[in-house]
């Protein structure tokens, strides 16, 4: 077996704007733009102008055979597009990659399933894709229906699986069907916590068996656990190569850069989102209203201001730990008597906690601003924030304790 | 002890490509040989799911333009069968067409259709429409069966003429699939085919000698309209099958050549827009 299993030299991936947010145009267009591109000519080289996004530029990397690499780096700085380009989805738009083995590839959500198959001729069906023979999928069966947990589902029709379970299945069929490489991305997410863990331990077995994997996530914990090398991506860009916990360190100092910078610049918002009003500033406030300090057991208020005031707006706010693991979410969506809808309280929004049950250490806020039923626009660590030691019912926070949550309690203990 | 040595994964080298690379590398064709069979597979399994009458579908299509054409073509507007029984004569040529026109109609939207797949994993995507295609060839056997049974109960009997169905099955393949890769290539790029095919396709039924007999075309433009390449598969079905006439070979020649144009082309330009389809799909 070759030493090497991914090597990339300058590579890069550029995209039409505009073509790759509304996905595809009419055929009028076309036409019309055909018409009009012998006088754009003239003018000059209208296709190298502001249109254009490089996706990936210059990225020249190698990746050794048996080695576990994390992609880590905001939204939109390419992690996704360098999958997508070694999993040969997509072609790179200059330099090259070798990639050498077969590659098992799991990208973002959703699954390479045909709706209308069922589990059983999925499997089939995915693992000729990967490139195996009828017989070496046959050998392996027995393993993915058992890790997938859907025996009982084998003769249904995929789109009849809830999500979980395709995620499930899918993940089974990547693990399983021995890539010599295997591709990660973000699918973790969507799973139960049973099946995150089991998950986990089937990629660390990859792992050890020597095979290449290549994962991105937003969680930085798992990626901690699990990779041993960090790719720090900027822009489509290397920034940062180095052994994980270095790799991550220069990743929470970008975020921590760029969530005290101003919020209108950031160019990693939400891909979903429809931009008709930008989150501005975010921050935590504590009782006297001095920012991103607060005391545990003390009230605080999250406010968040935006750029246009819409109608019937809502705001979901995830509660995460420095390292990206999700501590709880505070969402609008879900009401209760206590909201209220304010006229006069102008573009922004607050959420007010009234005891802040969280344990002294360092925290980020991530925002999804909604209105209209749709997503206006989404934020990963818009803000970080330190939580001082405090009273909580009474009770000191232990500094040392497990965990990110301190409950309000009272013990009934004999005298 | 010897062991056998394995196979050293081979490398491969992921970059711009330029000209006609991907669908004309027949070792990346024949390394997907097993996926090839199972797209074709998947597609004669999936036509017919969640359908009540299943592969009778590829009967009841045919025939029952067969029985609507007979009454008004042959009943009402008396068009010339060339003094064959107006059913056989349409249904001879309805065959073929019925499978020409499933193989654009599904052929064009089998990217699209199949996104889910194009946009999450790798494989050579002229399987997609290929695999219609391929598919399209069961239906054809079960309705090529019941023309024969219909023509034999009506006291007709092929002649050996019925060895050329291969050649203009192949002529009728062979342009479907051009045409379907070169619209399902442009279908991921501007959704208007989705409106443009089944309304082609039914012009396209009235410029083939379905309903009519090329012979009631004046020269040259009997000969002239077999660059449509339907028109050489249609007349040479009815020629083999119901063993009467003259061989239209003049016909079948020059839809055969103008079938391989279309392949060619259709074909080439899969080729050159196939890299894109999944920043569009």
């Amino acid at each position: 077996m070759a030493a090497t299993a991914i090597e990339t030299h300058e590579l890069g991936k550029r995209y039409r704007l505009g073509l790759s947010r509304r996905g595809y145009g009419t055929l009028r267009e076309a036409l019309v733009e055909a018409a009009q591109r012998p006088f754009k000519r003239k003018r000059g080289e209208a296709k190298n102008g502001a249109d254009v996004l490089w996706a990936l530029k210059d990225l020249s990397m190698t990746i050794e055979n048996g080695e576990v690499v994390g992609l880590i780096g905001h939204n939109g700085a390419g992690k996704s597009t360098l999958l997508k380009i070694l999993s040969r989805i997509t072609e790179p738009s200059a330099g090259y990659a070798d990639v050498t083995g077969r590659v098992g590839s799991l990208l973002e959500v959703g699954t390479g399933f045909h709706p209308e198959l069922t589990g059983r001729e999925n499997i089939f069906l995915n693992g000729s894709i990967l490139g195996m023979r009828k017989a070496e999928i046959r050998a392996r069966f027995d393993e993915i229906v058992e890790f997938a947990e859907i025996e009982r589902f084998l003769d249904t029709p995929v789109k009849r699986y809830s999500s979980g379970m395709s995620v499930r299945l899918a993940f089974a069929v990547a693990a399983y069907l021995e890539p010599e490489i295997l591709l990660v991305d973000e699918v973790l997410a969507v799973g139960d916590a049973a099946f995150q863990r089991k998950s986990l331990g089937k990629m660390n077995e990859v792992a050890k068996e020597g095979r290449t994997v290549v994962f991105v996530s937003h969680n930085l914990a798992i990626i901690q656990a699990l990779c041993t090398r960090g790719i720090l991506l900027e822009r489509g860009e290397v920034v940062t190569d180095a052994p994980i916990g270095a790799a991550i360190d220069s990743y929470l100092r970008t975020l921590e850069s760029a969530a005290s910078a101003d919020l209108l610049e950031r160019t990693d918002r939400d891909t979903r989102a429809y931009d008709e009003t930008l989150v501005r500033r975010l921050e935590i406030q504590n009782r006297g209203g001095a920012p991103n300090v607060v005391v545990a057991g003390q009230p605080a208020t999250i406010v968040v201001e935006v750029t246009e005031e819409l109608p019937a707006m809502d705001c979901q706010l995830t509660i995460a730990n420095s390292l990206g693991q999700p501590v709880c979410t505070l969402d609008s969506k879900v009401s209760a008597p206590v909201d209220a809808r304010d006229g006069q309280i102008g573009p922004r929004i607050e959420c007010e906690i009234g005891e802040l049950p969280l344990l002294p250490g360092r925290y980020r806020i991530d925002v999804l601003v909604m209105a209209k039923n749709q997503i206006q626009d989404g934020l990963q660590a818009a803000a970080f924030f330190d939580v001082e030691p405090g009273l909580v019912g009474g009770r000191p926070t232990a500094a040392a304790g497990e965990g990110h949550i301190v409950l309000p309690h009272a013990w009934r203990l004999p005298s | 002890m010897f062991k056998a040595v394995e196979t050293p994964a081979e490398t491969i080298r992921l970059q711009p490509t330029r000209g006609f690379s991907r669908v004309l590398a027949p070792r990346e064709l024949w390394r997907y040989r097993d996926l090839a069979g199972q797209i074709a597979v998947r597609d004669i399994t999936v036509r017919y799911r969640q359908t009540a009458l299943g592969g009778a579908w590829a009967v009841l299509q045919p025939i029952g333009f067969m029985v609507v054409f007979s009454l008004i073509f042959g009943q009402v507007a008396g068009v010339s069968s060339n003094g064959l029984p107006y059913p056989l004569f349409s249904l001879a040529a309805l065959v073929p067409w019925t499978f020409f026109a499933n193989a654009l109609l599904l052929g064009s939207d089998s990217l699209v259709s199949n996104s889910a797949l194009v946009s999450k994993i790798y494989f050579p995507r002229i399987f997609m429409p290929a695999g219609v295609v391929a598919a399209g060839f069961v239906d054809l056997a079960i309705s090529i069966t019941i023309l024969l049974i219909i023509v034999f109960a009506w006291g007709f009997v092929p002649s050996v003429a019925i060895l050329t169905l291969p050649l203009l099955i192949a002529i009728g393949a062979a342009a479907a699939l051009g045409i379907s890769a070169a619209l399902s290539a442009i279908n991921v790029r501007y959704r208007d085919v989705r409106y443009v095919v089944p309304f082609a396709i039914q012009m396209w039924l009235f410029l083939t000698p379905v309903v009519y007999a090329s012979s009631s075309i004046d020269e040259p433009w009997r000969t002239l309209s077999a660059i449509n390449p339907m028109v050489g598969v249609v007349e040479g079905f009815r020629w083999a099958t119901l063993g009467t006439g003259n061989a239209p070979w003049d016909l079948i020649g020059i839809s055969a050549a103008s079938a391989l144009v279309i392949f060619a082309a259709g074909l080439a330009y899969f080729d050159r827009v196939e890299r894109a389809f999944a920043d569009y799909v």
